[in-house]
């Protein structure tokens, strides 16, 4: 009897766990799965991000499949990109692989990481809005779209969402172009960002952080 | 023996699923390094930003370069940020259209059509804050932009050009649409005041048509020269449209 008690006992444990493992193999795509096994270590379990690792889930899938081009070729170079997404980028990535991921963090929904300073952030819609002619900073609008949700229906795919990302890490980006650190061949941001002070990047990224 | 062997056994599958648990559940599996950068950030030190960032200052100020150059070369760099780094037009969130290889008329007329407010956009980006400019600035502009010459944007859909290409060199006799190459040239490179088409981006040159009369000729105490398309626009149905837009959209 004690016997048996046992087996039950052991069997309905390791089935309840085998039947989860076995729904995530059989419907999980490559996409989802090669993310949970090497992403979510820095940039969450569902990529929402964690501090200075960018929340992915939800960004758009060129610019994704770009961004991992970009680290495998070194041209994107900011010191965290340096430190962690080269070697990342260099030893597991196809670009079969990278379209995959990029296919699968773009349909996650994405959570706004409301992490900005609040009183900063009416100032930043207004810069986003409208640029700063006066100093030639174009509106963001035109690129990022008016809710920052990236290349549109019109757009060539290629232009990262912005809205709900984590302020720490916009105000890095936006800092990092000014230091010289590049992005992509003829990107125009590393013009623009250069020409931002202190406070606009941080009213910038204080709004972005907020927006749904 | 039986027994004792299936109690250990038992004890073991409840470690292991409660271990392979904890790495899911737990959402800072960040490195220490990472965490440590975060807490920097967010301390918002000001000796600590003035030591990373020593150039940058908390308010605006121009770097130094000679005033002139500086300004024109500014404001072309302005421009391309938006319409491309060759002036061949971009599609980001909105279509921002080509200028290049435009004539300088058209170029100058459309600067102060903006601040003029005569010619709106209505996507939320504000041309008409470009402003700022003296007549010679836009002269310079207009000419920087009319001596680039890069390939088409491309993108449009393939299928509409032949009919795109019947329209424009023949127009629509039976709605009263003149063919387009009548002013705009046999190759849509327009003239004087009259702009060049050919390599102008798809979805600009589809809503420029189809929004002409909420778009342009917006004082009309002031009609400027954009009411001669007005007419035409309005008689164009959307399939035209999209077919002349895409065939002008590859020309070179």
């Amino acid at each position: 009897m004690k016997l048996i008690k046992s087996a039950i006992a052991i069997l309905a444990i390791v089935s309840s766990s085998v039947s989860s493992f076995a729904g995530d193999v059989g419907i999980a795509s490559y996409g989802e799965r090669f993310a949970d096994r090497n992403c979510s270590w820095c940039h969450g379990p569902s990529l929402q991000g964690f501090a200075t690792a960018p929340r992915l889930a939800g960004q758009t899938r060129q610019y994704i499949e770009n961004q991992l081009r970009n680290f495998r070729a070194h041209t994107r170079d900011n010191p965290l990109s340096k430190h962690y997404m080269w070697g990342a980028a260099a030893n597991h990535l196809s670009p079969q692989t990278a379209r995959d991921l990029a296919m699968y963090v773009s349909t996650l929904n994405a959570e706004s990481a409301n992490d900005g300073d609040k009183g900063l952030a009416a100032r930043g819609q207004t810069i986003y809005r409208e640029g700063i002619p006066a100093s030639n900073i174009p509106s963001c609008i035109a690129c990022h779209g008016p809710n920052a949700e990236g290349a549109g229906a019109e757009g060539a795919g290629e232009i990262p969402r912005l809205g709900g990302l984590s302020y720490h890490y916009l105000k890095r980006r936006l800092e990092q172009w000014g230091e010289g650190y590049h992005a992509a061949a003829a990107a125009p941001m590393p013009g623009i960002a250069s020409q931002l002070s202190a406070n606009e990047i941080e009213a910038l990224a204080s709004y972005l952080s907020f927006v749904k | 023996m039986k027994v004792v062997s299936l109690q250990l056994v038992l004890a073991a599958a409840i470690l292991a699923i409660v271990f392979s648990g904890v790495g899911r559940a737990d959402g800072t599996g960040a490195p220490a390094f990472s965490k440590r950068m975060a807490a920097q950030e967010v301390s918002g030190d000001r000796a600590y930003r003035a030591s990373r960032h020593p150039h940058r200052d908390e308010e605006r100020r121009y770097r130094e370069a000679p005033a002139g150059a500086r300004t024109l070369q500014a404001k072309i760099q302005y421009c391309h940020d938006c319409h491309g780094p060759s002036g061949q037009g971009y599609r980001g969130f909105f279509p921002m259209p080509r200028l290049a290889g435009q004539t300088t008329e058209y170029l100058e007329n459309q600067l102060r059509a903006f601040v003029e407010h005569r010619r709106e956009t209505h996507i939320a980006i504000v041309m008409s804050k470009v402003h700022g400019l003296s007549p010679e600035m836009r002269m310079a502009l207009a000419t920087h932009f009319r001596d680039l010459n890069p390939k088409p944007f491309g993108g449009a859909p393939r299928e509409l050009v032949d009919t795109g290409k019947k329209i424009y060199e023949e127009g629509d006799p039976d709605a009263n649409v003149p063919a387009c190459s009548a002013c705009h040239g046999p190759e849509a490179k327009g003239s004087g005041a009259i702009p060049r088409l050919a390599g102008q981006l798809y979805p600009y040159t589809v809503k420029e048509l189809a929004n002409w009369s909420t778009e342009r000729g917006q004082t009309p105490a002031a009609p400027d020269t954009s009411a001669v398309m007005q007419p035409i626009a309005h008689s164009l149905n959307k399939s035209q449209i999209d077919a002349v837009a895409a065939y002008v959209s590859h020309l070179e």
